[in-house]
């Protein structure tokens, strides 16, 4: 039998990937070890390795090949005893799948019937599976014209446009140069900005976070990137003790204007201590600001402020949103004020409180809701530290109910403090308690079947929604 | 080189060597580079009446403060530098103003007060009031005048260290011809984050003096009692960061230390260790059991090795008199006096200004 090559996953967020280039050809041999191809994925260019010995007869997706889905054959190899000058063709033909003439740019569809065939199983994909279904009525003149972009992209263009206008920003972390980000979004800024603005560092999350938080103190503006937010628990004295409290500590006269970012809150299936959303722990510091987007068009609007801004910014980011797109406004300078919440989508019957990956939660929600006639309300908070508390009382005063969506603990959680609210605030509005849907209280476990069941689900969103409808 | 003001210094513990006297070159590093031996700076009289002057200040600005706690008039904690006075005045002396950045800890008086800031508003800050240099917010631990280059004043040990090396990238990214100067403690030089910003610092030169205040005891913890590699100025080697041991106690091998150190920087080699050798007269805080050295301990520092009375007496052999030294110490006293009547009388802070500089900017 001839052995099929398929387009390996290569992160745990993967799902297709672009085959840039070929280092073998038809009728080479080769042995385990080889190099194949690079192969690019969300993350990075990587390079694919030969498992087993034999020689390449048939190469079935052409160099240059986009979005070729995880699991695709893209080539065939004869093993040693088999002939290899008799033409192979995949056992099961993936059905589309272009040939090696095919355009560089052809879009490959995945392998027969549509089903990626070995996908990572992951709760987390079901998180941005509403991203689709996001419809975004920006507030931007009419005629504007939108473009298609990933957060990723939308991140990225905020850094280069800011760090373009203004010579005393610079980004500084793990892998930020010259591996292009370790997700990929600082890619290409090295080589428009140079080394000495687009700094590697060892890998020290205190050293680092305390020097940038130095250099801004001395007045440059630092961009510091967490590989995730996960490590910054190394650093978080410096966020805290240091970044936030100068300026009250010195009666307003020593300013602190940094931004940390990076990745925050549940990827897939990286088990506990990759996965943690530390919105509420920032959130509870005051002289701190904490954005955490959904969208790329909030995450490009909201990251430029946070660059412009005097205060020292928390920008949670979240990987699982990196690789979605969403319409972005083409526009020379887009900045959103900080400290607005967006209403998503109005209704009238409840409203679903939520930010970042649990606004596609709440939205993919708010669609099945409709089915059973309640029409729910989406806000997504945007920023959660200034809270914008009158948009979340405005809207419980309108639908008298609510519910709290958020990829993270219960415990003292944003939540918390949205339902502390509506009690203090809005309590002569509310026709039923407020509940929160969350993750489950467990540090999050590995196993998909244990990961899917800790992670927050569609399903409770809307359980708890005719709850509160007394449906 | 003024021999061994520091003769008298005790390393804590019974199992003491003999007292460090001057500046060491740490062995077998090669080939690498090395900072010259500093030499004692050659003051001239009027260099040396000034150094005088600003230890004194020192000195009796912190035996008020002292006071001052004792009176209820300053709350919490309160680090006084009386004995270490030599190192402030001997490497800040050496700085440019408005050039150079300083930082340090939470035992910051003498160090603004070697800058040039003003008595009274230090004073203030102290007492919590709203004339203080933080409007009364920050404390005796959280000062700052970015005016003056001093960026604080850290209360958490060994932060200074990180953000100290923020300050030198800024020098360096702005080609603004500045240098860093990071003072920490001999506790301080076992924090984690110091040899991460270490690394840092050496790996992308930058101009950053590192100060190790040696005084002997991080809290009651003598240094032989924390810390494995004792002499402290070697801790910079697996960086490649040249370090060098200064009689802390001798203002003018202080000043002569420091110059080596800024031509070094200076130059584009990258930072420098130094280690300085004093000890600290008064316990940690004002809250210290004093259980850790003996009283007998503190008493042969101060009889044999005070910075004050060193300088004193190189002053008399350049002719001052010991009237003239008297009067200094009367207008001192003066200065001292009135800071504290102003840290006195000067309202308390508006309580509107609770609310205000938590934020720059609005939202």
């Amino acid at each position: 039998m001839p052995i099929e090559l398929k387009m390996p996953a290569l992160s745990p967020t993967m799902e297709e990937g672009t085959l840039s280039k070929w280092l073998v050809k038809e009728g080479d041999t080769v042995k385990s070890g080889d190099i194949l191809a690079e192969i690019e994925t969300d993350k990075a260019t990587m390079e694919f390795e030969a498992v087993d010995e034999g020689t390449v007869t048939k190469i079935l997706i052409a160099e240059g090949s986009d979005g070729v889905k995880v699991g695709t054959v893209i080539a065939m190899i004869a093993g040693e005893d088999e002939d290899a000058s008799a033409p192979s063709e995949p056992a099961k033909p993936a059905a589309e799948a272009p040939k090696a003439e095919a355009k560089a740019d052809a879009a490959v569809p995945a392998p027969e019937g549509g089903e990626v065939s070995n996908q990572m199983p992951t709760a987390a994909r079901a998180l941005v599976a509403a991203v689709a279904d996001t419809r975004d009525d920006l507030e931007v003149p009419a005629g504007t014209e939108l473009v298609k972009m990933t957060v990723r992209e939308a991140l990225k263009e905020a850094m280069a446009e800011e760090m373009r206008s203004d010579d005393r920003i610079f980004v500084m972390g793990e892998e930020v140069a010259e591996y292009q980000g370790a997700y990929k979004v600082t890619q290409g800024l090295l080589a428009e900005f140079g080394p000495k603005r687009v700094i590697d560092t060892p890998i020290t999350e205190y050293g680092f976070a305390g020097i940038g938080t130095g250099a801004a103190m001395a007045g440059l503006r630092p961009i510091v990137e967490f590989m995730t937010f996960n490590f910054a628990m190394q650093a978080i004295d410096h966020i805290i003790n240091s970044a936030a409290k100068t300026n009250y500590m010195s009666g307003g006269q020593m300013r602190c204007p940094i931004v940390f970012r990076g990745p925050n809150g549940a990827a897939a299936r990286v088990g506990a201590q990759h996965s943690q959303n530390y919105a509420p722990w920032y959130a509870s510091v005051p002289g701190l600001i904490v954005i955490a987007p959904y969208s790329a068009a909030d995450a490009k609007g909201l990251l430029k402020a946070a660059i412009r801004s005097n205060d020292p910014v928390v920008f949670l980011e979240n990987e699982l949103l990196y690789g979605q797109s969403f319409d972005v406004p083409k526009l020379d300078d887009y900045v959103l004020p900080i400290g607005k919440a967006r209403i998503v989508k109005e209704g009238k019957d409840v409203t679903l409180v939520s930010y970042t990956i649990g606004v596609g939660v709440a939205l993919e929600a708010a669609k099945k809701l409709a089915e059973d006639g309640i029409d729910a309300e989406v806000i997504d908070l945007r920023t959660i530290r200034p809270l914008d508390r009158q948009t979340v009382l405005k809207s419980l005063a309108k639908t008298n109910r609510m519910v709290v969506v958020e990829e993270g603990w219960p415990t003292c959680s944003v939540a918390s403090e949205i339902m502390a609210l509506a009690m203090e605030e809005g309590f002569d509005d509310l026709d039923a308690p407020v509940l929160r849907v969350t993750n489950i209280d467990v540090p999050l476990p590995y196993a998909a079947n244990l990961e899917t069941e800790a992670l927050l689900k569609v399903g409770d969103v809307i359980e708890a929604a005719k709850k509160v409808c007394y449906k | 080189m003024a021999k061994a003001a520091s003769a008298g210094i005790p390393r804590a513990q019974a199992a003491a060597p003999p007292a460090v006297s001057k500046v060491s070159t740490p062995a077998g590093i090669g080939n690498r580079e090395r900072p010259d031996e500093p030499k004692a700076y050659a003051a001239s009289k009027e260099e040396m009446l000034e150094f005088y002057r600003q230890m004194l200040l020192i000195r009796r600005f912190e035996e008020k403060a002292g006071q001052l706690y004792g009176l209820g008039l300053i709350g919490g904690f309160c680090h006084l530098y009386i004995g270490q006075e030599a190192v402030a005045v001997g490497l800040q002396s050496a700085l440019t103003v408005g050039r150079d950045s300083v930082v340090t800890g939470y035992r910051d008086h003498g160090h603004m007060l070697a800058y040039g800031i003003d008595p009274n508003v230090i004073m203030a800050e102290l007492t919590g009031r709203a004339a203080g240099i933080s409007k009364g917010k920050g404390g005796s631990m959280h000062m700052f005048s970015v005016e003056h280059g001093f960026y604080g004043g850290h209360g958490i040990v060994g932060a200074q260290v990180s953000i100290g090396a923020g300050l030198g990238f800024k020098h360096k990214y702005a080609e603004d011809g500045g240098l860093a100067l990071v003072y920490f403690g001999d506790g301080a030089a076992n924090q984690g984050q110091v040899y991460e910003s270490f690394n840092m610092a050496e790996l992308w030169k930058l101009p950053v003096i590192f100060v190790i205040e040696n005084n002997q005891y991080a809290m009651g913890t003598s240094v032989n009692r924390a810390s494995a590699e004792d002499q402290l100025y070697r801790r910079g080697e697996s960086f490649r960061i040249p370090g060098i041991q200064v009689d802390g106690m001798d203002v003018l091998a202080v000043r002569g230390a420091a110059e080596e150190a800024k031509a070094w920087v200076q130059a584009g080699k990258g930072p420098i260790l130094l280690e300085l050798k004093t000890y600290r007269y008064r316990g940690h805080s004002m809250s210290d059991p004093a259980k850790y050295r003996s009283r007998e301990e503190v008493q042969s520092v101060r009889d044999k090795s005070d910075p004050i009375d060193h300088l004193a007496k190189l002053l008399e052999g350049e002719g001052v008199s010991a009237d003239e030294l008297k009067a200094l110490d009367k207008d001192i006293r003066k200065i001292v006096a009135d800071s504290a009547a102003f840290a006195e009388e000067s309202p308390e802070p508006d309580l509107s200004e609770l609310y205000t500089n938590v934020l720059v900017d609005t939202y």
